[in-house]
């Protein structure tokens, strides 16, 4: 049981972070959305690598013993990155709606219509 | 003709070294610069098409990153290149050399070009690394550089709100699809402990959690390809952008279409023909339902387009129309694999990629030429053009006739094999195929009529021909559009039957790698 935490939390990360992505409207709590699942896939891969009673994966003067598997920690690594340029990139085009609309209300920021 | 290996990754490195290296050149002169963007990618097309001739002849080809030999733990990504790959890799850089051409008078009065062209060379890397990528974590990391690169783009002109408001919409969708993918890659990484697409669909088992991979993998590649219900950042991203940047927007959007193909056909292919879920075949399931939201595709995009206003925003919708027919016709091959009349759907579908990509590209072009000249793009305002713009509107006639699938042009080709196919497998999907292509040539004659044709209106008495390397663009696709149009068994033997079969033959992409040794 105690294993499946990490899971559990996983999918309460992501839940939570659909939930605030549909029914927020703040353009910011959308962003913040969009973290959250960040955050819970980055956790599950990071889960996926640990093994049981396992130390960090670095060979030189390692203790022995079970290593944790390093290809999931180098995909977290990468898809950390990327989550910070696209974090980045939204957050400055909510800035720049917020100058052209003067609201940050999903509702009212709808010039594009059907 | 054989090419060395190494070509592989300069495809998708001579792209992003172009991009860091344009901000530089661009310090030196403006001119310099563009011609330096047309050169590199220029040269990065040749390399396409050496690649091409070579697969074409000799077959797969791979390239391996890292560790050669499989003696220590493996890190390693691997490019495998097959015939369905190199065909997506030749639409995005023809479609990519001819934007760039048209932008250098298209953006000529805009500021921050340098950023404009390092954003292009920055998608085009993506776009390439997307379809030429044997490794499942590799394609979401092109993925994502894809979506950056284009929802950038998409926001360009900057003092629009629409276009901010448009690059919003865009950005959460790719960030939420791509995070999907993220997801389902660490789903099958779980499970296998590999990420290369060959070895894992040599030992996919088609469990429970591969189903849910495979549902995350087809929404979130789907949403990103446009397709009814995900469809509607599509009209707004296409509509905003600047009309250089809604003709990559086009190969950006059959980059992430080429990944469903990718995901169904090669990773679940041996999913996809021995396995049988409540007594239906896996296939089956998943054919019908791509030919139901195929259908419903066609039909919204159809019915959007005849009620729009907005020039580019009609164009979009005409678009998701088309995404709509080339998804019938794989979904048509998928339902019925294995048989001669499953093989010309696919046959059909897949080249109707390269068709849509080309004329929806057209008209994109056109509709920033009529921009360009007037500085109108609501269809209400405009009227009798086709007195001052003689070519625009020749290139405007080709590109619709082609989109509503008149012979002898390309449109036309492809659609008959997607209607005679279907009609084997549904009639009713034929028909109401057919019957939709019929609406769209409607839409586009209207458009026709109130843009181009009427009375000269007084604001437009002035209005030029557009500058001529914005004609010289037009002029490529709609010669490439007659050409193939003409003679399309030339291009269906060459091309289209190799990625076809590429598609199937998802044995010979895992042997290259499993059994190969590499």
């Amino acid at each position: 049981m105690i294993y499946n935490i990490p899971y559990l939390a996983v999918a309460a990360l992501i839940l939570l972070g659909l939930y605030a992505l549909i029914f927020k409207r703040n353009l910011i709590k959308m962003v913040i959305g969009i973290t959250l699942i960040e955050s819970g896939v980055n956790l599950f891969l990071i889960t996926l690598g640990y093994r049981k009673e396992s130390i960090a994966p670095i060979y030189t003067s390692s203790p022995g013993g079970i290593m944790s598997f390093p290809v999931p920690q180098a995909l977290t690594l990468t898809s950390i990155v990327i989550g910070v340029a696209v974090i980045a990139l939204m957050l400055s085009l909510v800035m720049h709606i917020y100058r052209h609309y003067g609201t940050l209300d999903a509702r009212e920021t709808r010039r594009l219509k059907e | 003709m054989n090419v060395p290996d190494y070509i592989i990754p300069l495809i998708v490195a001579i792209p992003l070294l172009g991009a860091f290296l344009t901000p530089l050149v661009s310090r030196i002169n403006d001119k310099l610069r563009n011609i330096f963007v047309i050169i590199v990618l220029a040269l990065n097309a040749v390399l396409v098409f050496l690649l091409a001739s070579d697969i074409l002849t000799t077959g797969i080809k791979t390239y391996v990153f890292g560790a050669k030999d499989l003696s220590y733990p493996i890190v390693r990504i691997l490019f495998e290149v097959d015939a369905m790959s190199i065909f997506m890799a030749i639409i995005s850089s023809i479609l990519v050399l001819v934007a760039v051409v048209y932008s250098w008078s298209f953006m000529e009065k805009n500021t921050g070009l340098d950023k404009y062209y390092t954003l292009i060379l920055l998608l085009t890397a993506g776009m390439l690394g997307m379809v030429l990528t044997g490794d499942m974590f590799n394609f979401f990391v092109f993925l994502e550089i894809t979506s950056i690169a284009s929802c950038a783009l998409i926001a360009f002109w900057i003092h629009r709100g629409e276009s901010v408001e448009a690059g919003f919409k865009y950005i959460v969708i790719s960030a939420m699809g791509a995070l999907f993918v993220l997801f389902a890659v660490a789903l099958l990484y779980g499970q296998y402990n590999a990420l290369n697409i060959a070895l894992l669909s040599s030992v996919i088992q088609y469990t429970f959690l591969d189903k849910i991979a495979l549902v995350l993998l087809i929404v979130a590649l789907a949403m990103k390809a446009g397709i009814v219900p995900m469809h509607m950042w599509l009209p707004d991203s296409y509509g905003s952008a600047p009309s250089s940047i809604s003709i990559i927007l086009v190969s950006a959007t059959l980059a992430s279409l080429y990944g469903v193909f990718r995901v169904i056909f090669t990773l679940y292919g041996n999913v996809l023909s021995n396995i049988a879920n409540f007594g239906i075949p896996v296939n089956v399931f998943i054919g019908w339902l791509i030919v139901a939201l195929a259908m419903v595709s066609i039909l919204i995009g159809v019915i959007m387009a005849l009620i729009q206003t907005d020039f580019k925003r009609l164009i979009a919708y005409g678009a998701v129309a088309e995404l709509g027919y080339m998804f019938l016709g794989i979904g048509a091959g998928i339902t019925a694999l294995g048989t001669a009349y499953g093989k010309t759907a696919l046959d059909g579908g897949i080249f109707h990629i390269i068709n849509d990509a080309l004329d929806v590209g057209l008209l994109f072009l056109v509709a920033g030429a009529i921009y360009y000249a007037t500085k109108e793009t609501s269809l209400d305002k405009l009227g009798g053009l086709a007195r001052n713009m003689k070519y625009t509107t020749v290139f405007f006639v080709i590109g619709l006739l082609a989109v509503a699938g008149m012979p002898p042009l390309n449109g036309f080709a492809s659609k008959l094999l997607i209607y005679e196919s279907t009609f084997q497998l549904n009639p009713i999907l034929a028909i109401v195929a057919i019957l939709s292509s019929i609406l769209l040539l409607a839409v586009f004659v209207k458009v026709f009529y109130s843009a181009f044709m009427g009375p000269q209106l007084p604001k437009f008495k002035d209005v030029k021909e557009v500058p001529k390397s914005m004609l010289f663009s037009m002029g490529v696709i709609a010669c490439i559009i007659v050409i193939f149009g003409l003679f399309p068994e030339v291009i269906i033997n060459n091309i289209v039957e190799p990625a076809a079969n590429a598609l199937i033959g998802y044995s010979e992409y895992i042997s290259q790698v499993v059994a190969g040794g590499i």
